[in-house]
């Protein structure tokens, strides 16, 4: 790197790049030598959670070492990892950074799970980098603070925009936090064997030492230990998968031809008999509910009654106490009262009818947009609807990439704006690696079951099933509904959470692959979680306390607090996860049409159009995060229940709440020029900051 | 523009600083043209581009892979290009 400065510094900055190079390349040599060695040890007869146990600490007390080695109390280094990471290595960061535990985890689940509509995911989740090279990156790291709220602050010259970018900040990261710790609890659980909440805490200690003692500058390098793991974790089981498939080791080039196939047998089970058979006993079920539903009052007294009868009968002829208490436990479980009664009914009257669905209710795989443009005017409006929400996810994902703070954050760790530039695509090729090769995941998963696990006998139901069954029953059962002892398609339920976890176990891969995907899983999940507490923290700290309350506070004494806040921030996300809320892919897909709306109208007008001023920029970020908050409560089914909202579900144009950012940004970018408009354009300042950060040079 | 003439009295925005901006817009709004193409154009008629693509369906293959290594062109190119805008209008970081 010439003109990087005088040649000592770019003397220096060779020999750190040179010092990175060999330690990461030792590193991944070491964690491949590692699986070889426990690979091996396998076949000796090492039993498998042992094996799990092994990879899950030994790679956390690894991440954790690194923290250590890199603590630091010095503001820049806390902040901003002294400015020095070179763009390879913050590109990798970065990817560390973005692929969270939805994506590791959830990812491939959700294109096995959706087929096309899936793919929304995709090119949302890479398209947004587009956005963020063009538009954001190279501007904040020649403003070169410390934090998002940091640039609005400044630019508007006002604390109005920089409150409500750092409540916007601590709103969709702190949604996205509790999803990783989630995701944490989930493999813990299963890998190890502990309780969910154990699981979680076991993980928060991993996330806690590293960010909490070395902030940025040991989350960077941890970020790239950890992308290094979870990207041979992702794809090691595909490469496996499409030999044993194809013979090719590339799975990219070569899925095509096996959704070809998988397309031919999904119709051969369409018009599969058995495949009819566990729809009409689905559909039986739901129609049982149906009933129930007509009488509530009748058919709980009734139920209840059952099951006294039952307890009592057992008891009169002295039963095993097993079955005496699985009677009570049945009895405890009769809904307490009318409306709880009509609210699980609903339910499963409800799940009942997605099941008896052709193909357990996933559309073909290949197939784009549900419905038919030349079909009847309710087909029409599906095709027309499915399409709409496709776009209007995809915009909320791009949109929403270029204003998550944790990830325009490590725009101001890079050493230039050359390199800021140089980083995003880094960052893209990096994360594409995963981004291309999990959509081949999902159809050869989808392909294996398909072919290995429909028609197989129940007598010989692979151990995995029963193991992920104990976990969460919601995310998989496998249940002989039809009772003819062969497993059909209809008959697996399957959640997205678990098809990258189960992939191994589905191919039949030895358990080591299994250890090496759960250890990726936490990987990408503690890598997120790092950065995310760490922008809560340091917007709540940097932003809220030192920049509005106390401006003479030590350097020390802001390291400090944001440490501690780190502590509480994380302590509470634990908890929320603790609750297992529902829609954990909601709220992550969540997360973004908030950071779309509060903080993409202001940054691109801020940089883009002198014009906009304070006012603007207050009145159109607070808009448009309200709106987006507005539509969510008031639409998503799991919200409405936690805000208690009785007023009807009204969806504008049919777009789903999961969308709601459409709209937010669309608000925000009107009020904000409009109200920019209309009010003084006073602000030779902005003129001033506008040159700074547009020209590399300027001062 | 009032405000541009003060700024040009100013030491560091010289006068190659409005136009290295004018053509920074301009590369921008051509790659942006490009991304919305690929990223809500293609999509919207993804059912009119099923056709055969060594295997996929294209508009499968378009948003599964295609859109993916156009974005990283995208992405390397302005980076390629505004770094040598730089030097060309003096204003690298440095200069």
């Amino acid at each position: 790197m010439p003109r990087a400065g005088d040649p000592t510094t770019s003397q220096l900055s060779a020999a750190f790049r040179h010092r990175l190079n060999r330690i990461y390349l030792w590193y991944t040599l070491g964690f491949v030598l590692f699986v070889l060695v426990f690979g091996a040890l396998e076949q000796m007869g090492l039993p498998k959670r042992w094996i799990g146990v092994i990879f899950l600490l030994s790679t956390v007390v690894m991440y954790a070492c690194i923290g250590i080695v890199c603590r630091t109390t010095d503001p820049s280094e806390y902040y901003v990892a002294g400015r020095r990471v070179p763009a390879l290595y913050n590109g990798m960061a970065t990817a560390g950074d973005w692929i969270s535990a939805a994506t590791f985890i959830g990812l491939a689940g959700t294109l096995y799970l959706q087929g096309y509509a899936g793919l929304a995911f995709i090119i949302g989740w890479t398209g947004g980098y587009c956005l963020v090279a063009l538009l954001i990156a190279p501007y904040l790291r020649k403003f070169g603070q410390f934090t998002i709220p940091d640039f609005l602050g400044e630019r508007y010259a006002s604390h109005v925009p920089r409150v409500i970018g750092v409540i916007g900040a601590v709103m969709c990261s702190f949604v996205y936090v509790v999803a990783q710790i989630y995701g944490v609890g989930l493999i813990t659980a299963r890998l190890i064997g502990v309780d969910f909440v154990v699981g979680i805490f076991l993980g928060l200690g991993g996330i806690l030492v590293c960010s909490f003692l070395g902030g940025m500058r040991a989350v960077t390098w941890t970020q790239v230990a950890q992308y290094i793991i979870l990207i041979i974790a992702f794809m090691v089981p595909v490469v496996w998968l499409s030999v044993k498939q194809t013979g090719v080791p590339v799975p990219q080039l070569v899925y095509g031809s096996q959704l070809e196939k998988l397309s031919e047998r999904e119709q051969q089970l369409l018009n599969d008999p058995k495949e009819n058979d566990v729809i009409a006993a689905f559909k039986a079920r739901a129609a049982a509910y149906d009933t129930k539903l007509k009488d509530v009052r009748g058919s709980l007294a009734q139920d209840r009654r059952d099951a006294i009868r039952a307890v009592e009968e057992l008891k009169a002829v002295n039963a095993p106490l097993a079955d005496i208490q699985a009677a009570e436990r049945a009895l405890s479980l009769v809904p307490k009262n009318e409306a709880a009664a009509r609210e699980l009914w609903t339910r499963l009257r409800n799940s009942n009818d997605v099941r008896a669905q052709p193909l357990a209710g996933m559309p073909p795989h290949g197939q784009q947009y549900e419905g038919d443009p030349n079909g009847n005017p309710a087909q029409v409006r599906a095709y027309d609807e499915s399409r709409l929400n496709f776009l209007a996810l995809v915009f909320c994902l791009v949109v929403g990439t270029a204003g998550l703070p944790h990830i325009l954050m490590r725009s101001y760790t890079t050493p230039s704006v050359r390199e800021a530039r140089e980083s995003v695509a880094w960052t893209l090729l990096f994360i594409g690696l995963l981004y291309v090769t999990a959509p081949a995941l999902a159809v050869l998963v989808k392909f294996e079951v398909f072919n290995g696990l429909v028609g197989s006998s129940f007598d010989a139901l692979p151990a995995w099933i029963a193991n992920w069954s104990k976990v969460d029953p919601a995310l998989l059962s496998v249940v002989d509904v039809n009772r003819d002892g062969i497993v059909q398609l209809g008959e697996i339920k399957i959640g997205s959470d678990i098809v990258m976890l189960a992939t191994p176990e589905i191919a039949g891969l030895p358990y080591v692959v299994s250890g090496m995907v759960a250890a990726g899983g936490v990987a990408a999940a503690l890598s997120t979680a790092d950065g995310l507490l760490l922008t809560i923290a340091n917007a709540l700290s940097h932003d809220l306390y030192f920049k509005l309350f106390d401006s003479r506070a030590p350097a020390a004494r802001r390291v400090i607090l944001s440490k501690m806040m780190l502590l509480v921030v994380a302590l509470a996300a634990a908890g929320v996860a603790a609750y297992k809320p529902v829609n954990i892919v909601f709220l992550v897909a969540g997360a973004f049409s908030l950071a779309a709306a509060a903080f993409f109208p202001a940054l691109v007008l801020g940089v883009f159009w002198a014009r906009t001023n304070r006012w603007g920029a207050g009145a159109g970020m607070a808009a448009g995060l309200g709106l987006t908050t507005y539509y969510m409560i008031r639409n998503e089914p799991w919200l409405r229940g936690v805000f208690e909202i009785a007023a009807p579900v009204r969806l504008w144009f049919g777009i789903q709440p999961i969308s709601a950012g459409v709209f937010g940004v669309a608000l925000g970018f009107a009020v904000m020029v409009a109200v920019s408009l209309l009010t003084p354009n006073a602000q030779p300042q902005a003129r001033t900051f506008l040159d700074r950060v547009r020209y590399p040079n300027a001062v | 523009m009032l405000e541009n003439r003060r700024c040009m009295t100013e030491p560091l925005t010289t006068d190659s600083h409005r136009p290295y901006w004018q053509r920074n817009l301009r590369l921008t709004a051509g790659l942006l043209a490009v991304w919305f193409v690929v990223t809500f154009v293609l999509p919207f008629f993804a059912r009119e581009l099923s056709f055969r693509f060594f295997g996929w369906p294209f508009s499968f293959w378009a948003a599964a892979q295609g859109a993916l290594v156009v974005y990283l062109l995208l992405v390397s190119y302005y980076a390629r290009a505004m770094n040598r805008l730089d030097h060309e209008h003096g204003v690298a970081e440095g200069d």
